[in-house]
């Protein structure tokens, strides 16, 4: 596998210290956020490459991360609406791009992971995911496996016996750390100012996103970069709007089961119901029920279906949602406990399709050429007649 | 379902999860001789529903008081009952009470309603009598004994004779810094019923007045006043526990006027900011032209909520929901024997001022 990397290593300059990792950043991107306790390392990188791809930390063997963020596929299981795991069991949501994820302050749609390091040990014991019942059979490979041996020693100087899930995940995390990507066209007009860079229709539609549409609120952009989101959490009318009436039975269920020990992780992805609870299900706080954190916009064009829940087919479909007012169809009802950042935008068609030609143009070079070799993805600027994603 | 929560629980989950607004849960661990006696009970103040014309309303203010509704219904334990403190309607029509009074009817459980200035100027309350009842009563519920006042009354030349219309007068009465308008009261008529209601109460019996403006002066341009506040201090002056829970200001308020404890309420439609005159001090500010309308302009929510209030031996927990926002308690303070603002009280806690622009 040969991932898109931005990855230049560079002889350490510094004194004491084998090697080091020189990201180069992109155009757009803040510098990578490492943390104190796990720098990157060439050796630590390519073990958490290994570590991604291997299916045997599954429990057919038959899943790895990268099944369900493919890196030949913008680090998403795209179209699926929601992600797939061992048996073919699916989940509550749709997986995230890894792609900048290492700026996000929080983890997992709910944000029920505090950096990627916890993130990473996670889906490996989800039974809708790789289904392992624990840890063990993780360690029992790296620990025995002669190329994780190697890796291992060479990435942490650690001998068979001491490696623990701390080192797995901070390896996966380092690999995840260098999936990062900018350079788009948006980039090289707003940041380096190639006035070519995009069409005039989307810099209209870059009017639309700053102003009437309201999107920069919670997609951010800053003077020197843009990550485009502000790591928070927002109901926004998606999910929740289909369980509307039985909030009031399922809040309080679910507090009563978590209280009693249900694990929240599991719990989540297999009982869609409970999906639909947000970040309330991890806070318990009133303000945050059916709230999910905010997506990054870069490279939305490539990672369809949309949303959470992946109910939203085009950013057409999206687009519309929230010139809605935070609900799909127009006649549908407006949920209770909405975001109080998301009303009616009153946009135009032309405002619309505006819009969602700045979107496209989020899109960095390394998978704008993916998007063009898969040839088929369906335009982001239609809309879909039922206003939802269909399993393929 | 009936789901009994572990109050401990629900502690240290608060404590877990500051910075966010927790499921305003009983929070305190009561040990008190009897616990029964212990409730709670929601207060959902100032949702302003406005109209813009026939069906339609203004949606911010709809959405407000749709959230606090379906939020306080989550609560479990229930609430014994949910009081709502007064300014249901912008311009107190028939069309504004309606649609609020629909919204309203949603909550589950006893809902006890207080009148507000923009419900009554209209039509002096009568339709929202036909909704809601009497204007002023009082209820008894586990040993602590409810009055509600309509406290926003004035001088009755000026209700009655000053003004060619009624709209007009509803209109007077909402303007902020207005020269024509005029300073709430309670009333003499009021009062004397007030008197009388309190004699068959045992002076050991906690009470709990409710009412729309503060029953203490605090600033007079925007009514956060009561014109007769002392006399109706005076009459609740004999009693050993004494709380007055007020809407109107759209803020935190907290004040002890010897046994009387008053705590304020959110609003779910806007947030004020506070009056000039708490800079304590002559400052240069311009008029206040163009009302503040958000914390946070994005977030039509943020800077508004609804309060969860805890009594426990006869005095109150005034739990704060605020969206966006920490949730805050504002709670009696036994030790100081005033109320005190759980998270705000401790020096190291406060926001600091901003000192450069």
């Amino acid at each position: 596998m040969k991932p898109p990397l931005h990855v230049l290593l560079a002889a350490a300059a510094c004194a004491g210290l084998a090697s080091a990792v020189v990201i180069a950043q992109p155009l757009g991107l803040p510098p990578v956020p490492i943390p104190r306790d796990n720098p990157q390392t060439p050796e630590k990188i390519a073990l958490g490459s290994k570590l991604f791809n291997d299916k045997r930390l599954s429990s057919t063997g038959e899943v790895s991360c990268a099944t369900c963020h493919d890196p030949a596929n913008a680090f998403t299981d795209r179209p699926l609406v929601t992600s797939r795991g061992i048996n073919a069991l699916t989940g509550t949501r749709n997986a995230p791009t890894i792609v900048n994820s290492a700026y996000f302050a929080l983890y997992f749609w709910d944000g029920r992971s505090i950096d990627l390091e916890d993130q990473a040990q996670h889906p490996m014991i989800n039974p809708v995911e790789m289904g392992l019942q624990n840890h063990e059979p993780v360690l029992q490979l790296v620990r025995t496996d002669p190329d994780y041996v190697e890796m291992f020693r060479a990435a942490f100087a650690a001998e068979p016996a001491r490696v623990t899930m701390k080192e797995v995940q901070q390896a996966i995390a380092s690999f995840e750390r260098t999936i990062i990507s900018g350079d788009s066209p948006f980039d090289r007009w707003y940041y380096g100012g190639e006035q070519q860079a995009i069409s005039e229709q989307a810099k209209r539609g870059f009017d639309v996103f700053m102003n009437k549409g309201r999107c920069v609120s919670c997609h951010v952009i800053e003077q020197d970069h843009a990550l485009f989101t502000d790591n928070r959490f927002h109901n926004i009318g998606i999910g929740i709007n289909r369980i509307q009436d039985e909030v009031g039975k399922f809040a309080p269920a679910f507090l009563e089961a978590k209280a009693r020990g249900a694990d929240v992780d599991k719990t989540v992805l297999a009982n869609p119901k409970a999906s639909e609870l947000g970040r309330f299900a991890v806070t318990e706080t009133l303000d945050e029920i059916g709230s999910f954190k905010t997506s990054t916009l870069r490279n939305v064009a490539v990672t369809a279906p949309f949303m959470h829940d992946g109910s939203l087919a085009t950013l057409r479909d999206v687009v519309e949602h929230y010139n809605n007012g935070g609900i799909t169809n127009k006649e549908d009802p407006v949920n209770d406990f909405l975001s109080g950042g998301i009303r009616p935008l009153g946009l135009t068609e032309q405002e619309m399709t505006d819009l969602v030609a700045f979107l496209e143009t989020l899109t960095s070079p390394q998978f704008a050429a993916q998007r063009q070799a898969a040839g088929n993805l369906p335009s982001c600027n239609v809309r879909t007649p039922t206003g939802g994603a269909k399993e393929p | 379902m009936s789901i009994i929560y572990d109050r401990r629980r629900f502690l240290k989950t608060t404590t877990l999860a500051a910075g966010a607004t927790a499921l305003p849960m009983t929070l305190v661990e009561l040990a008190f001789a009897k616990p029964a006696d212990n409730f709670s009970f929601a207060y959902i103040s100032d949702s302003h529903i406005q109209q813009i014309k026939g069906a339609q309303f203004v949606r911010n203010w709809d959405r407000g008081l749709i959230r606090a509704v379906a939020e306080a219904n989550l609560l479990s334990p229930r609430p014994d009952f949910v009081i709502f403190g007064g300014d249901l309607a912008q311009m107190g029509s028939k069309p504004e009470l309606d649609h609020g009074a629909e919204m309203l009817s949603k909550l589950n459980g006893k809902v006890y309603h207080v009148m507000g200035e923009h419900d009554y100027y209209l039509d002096l309350g009568e339709y929202w009598s036909k909704l809601f009842g009497k204007h002023y009563y009082s209820f008894d519920h586990k040993g602590v004994h409810f009055v509600v006042l309509n406290s926003i009354l004035t001088y009755d030349e000026w209700t009655f004779d000053r003004w060619p219309t009624a709209e007009r007068r509803m209109a007077e009465m909402a303007g902020l810094d207005n020269p024509n308008g005029s300073p709430f009261m309670v009333g003499q008529k009021q009062r004397a019923w007030l008197k009388k209601d309190l004699s068959r109460i045992e002076k050991s019996t906690p009470i709990v007045v409710l009412s729309h403006s503060p029953l203490q002066k605090i600033y007079k341009g925007w009514n956060f006043w009561t014109e007769d506040a002392e006399q109706v201090q005076a009459l609740l002056a004999p009693f050993d526990k004494v709380t007055v829970l007020y809407g109107h200001v759209h803020q935190i308020q907290y004040n002890q006027i010897g046994n009387i404890s008053f705590t304020s309420a959110m609003a779910t439609a806007w947030p004020w900011p506070y009056p000039e005159t708490y800079a304590q001090a002559q400052q240069m500010l311009p008029k206040l032209t163009v009302h503040m309308n958000r914390a946070d302009p994005f977030f039509e929510r943020d800077a508004t909520g609804w309060q969860l209030i805890d009594i426990h031996t006869g005095r109150a927990s005034v739990n704060y929901n605020l969206y966006n926002n920490a949730a805050r308690t504002v709670a009696f303070d036994e030790h100081s024997g005033q109320p005190k603002d759980l998270s705000y009280q401790e020096t190291d806690g406060r926001i600091a001022p901003q000192v450069h622009y």
